[in-house]
């Protein structure tokens, strides 16, 4: 389904890709179901579920409150048959299932010796999003990394978001598919045929000869700002967008490091034991040589995520702290 | 009497069924003696709830159960070898060795998976009957758990759930702590509810409930045809408790048999019973129970209970010798099934 040259590219919104990847599973498999309705959170491209709601009303479930009931009931509906996309909402509220999501979905077909599949699709809103506070603003893709049994996607673009779609309802293993909120009105070209977006295959979303960036989720955007900025003082940056964390296209981001020499990675979860650090680690392990400065993490300070707007903006990775590693990173230069 | 109007050869195909659960049991323990097997959980006392109520289900019909899940698993056909090897996490085992006593499973058999996180499963029982109500199947799902899943929150959003899609899901709740039910909070890790009558926790969401002794095979199979055809017909879900007494071998953390082989004559002879375990003997085990009222009731021997229990109990050996012959995982084979 995947076309490396397709025929006619438009500009969409992201929150304009979700909605047509959504409507597109929908239309082509009648196993789907969509079980709650927030997948745009509480934006105004909310109304984009009532247009899918006119099509597919009676495939779409609202469930009550009951994160660990309704996760539950999206992990049994998979293993009889159907293909549930699940929506939790916030990603902060998804720690009310965290049992259903860790030690059920990710451990049935393993616990089970590859008897049983679990086929659902996990949606969250995650990240930083202003005046989120500490209770609506976690990313907890680090935490499901650490969950052997979970894929886990985390879009970027209109374009990856519709394709990725696709190949999550596809996949036979419980997908995590992470949005964050700051991504629903960026714009970018996506091809008017339906294309499935592989799992495990980044895309250089910029490519620099000085330094390599890789970013998850919103930060690639911010990244990318970052590398005009960057440009501005002559520092080459390669943006590398892993798409997929679980599975990684490790080839990828080995591959840009072994080129550039330096890598800054910036990932919006916390610092410590995060997505960051985990990139980070395995760079150090696999081609150490290569480097010619020290790795930097550009990430969320170790702290609750706080409401005031000056005190969020001295924890969230900013703009201005993935240039400063960069640059920090060209200053380090080994001979 | 008390067993459930059924052709005779399906009530003896229960008894046989019932006698393979204990014999089953009873070799886990002999066998955990010289093997380590982890923490297990036996489900000696129980075996009449499970067989009476499972053998209402259809090929397609899928049951959540527990830690406690031997007897379940047997009452649906799987083969107490594979599941021995399981529990000794031989490559031949149900699960292939990935899952242990806690875990066993076998989705040919209707287990798709096998949770032991309490009230874990119960959603994911809801779940599948949320399909199956979408795909207009007729199929059932049955929830199989003890009476401290109830403690837990995902009942309770589970229930609600159930209730608001009328979904064709069974709560089936074996109370095994009915002798602890006037224990305080702290002691025994049972039955800390604030409700006494677990039935009053179904009662608000409207669903009907049932509450019956588990030892009572008809009332059982009443209770649970009622709640089969209410499922199938897509009229929503039910609750049943089935009451049985904890098994005295139950009490410590690893079974033993306090009670000894399980002495079939009893059934017959109340002169074997001694006093120290009279009550369990005389009332609570339902395999003897079982066995008396078929006998009352003229649909068997003693001679032929004889003979089936000796069946059970060669197979029961045969088990475990397939078990203990059976190979070791790869260790490699550590690194599959992660993944679909």
């Amino acid at each position: 389904m995947s076309s490396p040259e397709p025929s006619v590219m438009r500009d969409i919104t992201y929150a304009e890709g979700m909605a047509r990847g959504l409507t597109e599973v929908l239309e082509r498999d009648d196993r789907v179901r969509l079980m709650g309705q927030y997948f745009f959170g509480l934006t105004e491209h909310r109304s984009k579920t009532v247009e899918i709601r006119k099509r597919f009303g009676d495939r779409i479930w609202d469930p009550p409150i009951a994160e660990t009931g309704y996760v539950g009931t999206g992990i049994g509906a998979a293993i009889s048959g159907l293909r549930p996309i699940v929506d939790v909402a916030t990603a902060s509220f998804i720690f009310q299932a965290w049992s259903q999501v860790v030690n059920e979905a990710a451990n049935v077909h393993y616990m089970t010796g590859g008897q049983t599949s679990v086929p659902m699709v996990i949606h969250v809103n995650h990240g930083i999003r202003g005046r989120g506070a500490a209770q609506h603003s976690h990313s907890p893709q680090a935490a499901l990394w650490n969950t052997p049994g979970i894929k886990i996607m985390l879009p970027s673009s209109p374009r990856d978001v519709r394709g990725l779609i696709h190949t999550a309802v596809a996949d036979d293993n419980p997908v995590f598919w992470a949005d964050h909120v700051k991504l629903f009105d960026v714009t970018g070209p996506v091809p008017d045929e339906v294309e499935a977006i592989p799992f495990g295959v980044a895309d250089i979303k910029r490519e620099g000869t000085d330094v390599t960036i890789v970013a998850t989720s919103y930060m690639v955007v911010r990244s990318l700002e970052a590398a005009v900025v960057l440009a501005g003082h002559g520092i080459s940056a390669e943006v590398v967008d892993p798409r997929t964390i679980v599975p990684l296209d490790r080839d990828a981001v080995l591959r840009s490091v072994a080129k550039t020499g330096r890598l800054v990675v910036v990932d919006e979860g916390h610092r410590s034991a995060g997505v960051a650090a985990e990139i980070a680690a395995l760079v150090a392990e696999e081609v150490f040589d290569s480097l010619r400065a020290p790795i930097r993490r550009v990430a969320a300070l170790d702290v609750p995520i706080p409401f005031s707007p000056p005190l969020e903006a001295f924890v969230e990775p900013t703009l201005a702290k993935i240039v400063a590693a960069a640059q920090d990173v060209m200053d380090r230069r080994r001979p | 009497m008390a067993i459930p109007r059924l052709p005779s050869h399906r009530l003896m195909a229960q008894l046989r069924t019932l006698l393979r659960i204990r014999r089953f049991e009873e070799a886990l323990i002999e066998l955990a003696r010289t093997h380590d097997v982890g923490h297990f959980h036996v489900y000696v006392g129980q075996e009449v709830t499970g067989v009476a109520a499972l053998d209402l289900l259809e090929d397609g019909d899928v049951g959540y159960t527990t830690h406690r899940n031997h007897g379940h698993l047997i009452a649906r056909g799987v083969d107490p070898a594979a599941m021995l090897a399981e529990i000794l996490g031989r490559a031949t085992g149900t699960n292939r060795g990935k899952g242990g006593t806690l875990h066993l499973a076998s989705a040919e058999h209707g287990f798709p998976t096998t949770s032991s996180s309490v009230g874990g499963p119960i959603p994911i029982a809801v779940g599948s009957a949320f399909a199956f109500r979408e795909l207009g199947n007729r199929r059932v799902s049955v929830a199989l758990f003890g009476d401290g899943a109830l403690e837990e929150g995902a009942w309770h959003e589970s229930v609600n759930i159930a209730a608001l899609r009328q979904l064709p899901v069974i709560f089936l709740v074996e109370n095994n702590s009915l002798e602890a039910l006037g224990q305080k909070a702290n002691e025994y890790p049972s039955s800390t509810l604030a409700s006494a009558r677990l039935a009053d926790l179904a009662r608000p969401f409207g669903l009907p409930v049932a509450v019956v002794d588990g030892t009572d095979s008809r009332a059982v199979h009443i209770a649970m045809r009622r709640a089969v055809r209410r499922a199938r017909a897509l009229e929503g879900p039910s609750f049943i408790e089935a009451q049985t007494v904890r098994w005295p071998g139950s009490r410590p953390l690893w079974p033993q048999l306090l009670t000894g082989p399980t002495d079939l004559a009893m059934a017959w002879d109340a002169g074997r019973i001694g006093d120290e375990y009279r009550a369990w003997h005389e009332r609570q085990d339902g395999v003897l129970r079982f066995a008396r009222e078929l006998l009352a009731a003229g649909a068997t021997t003693r001679e032929q209970i004889l003979s089936i229990d000796e069946a059970a109990k060669e197979e029961m050996r045969s088990a475990v010798r397939f078990a203990l012959e059976s190979p070791y995982p790869e260790p490699r084979e550590a690194l599959e099934h992660v993944f679909a």
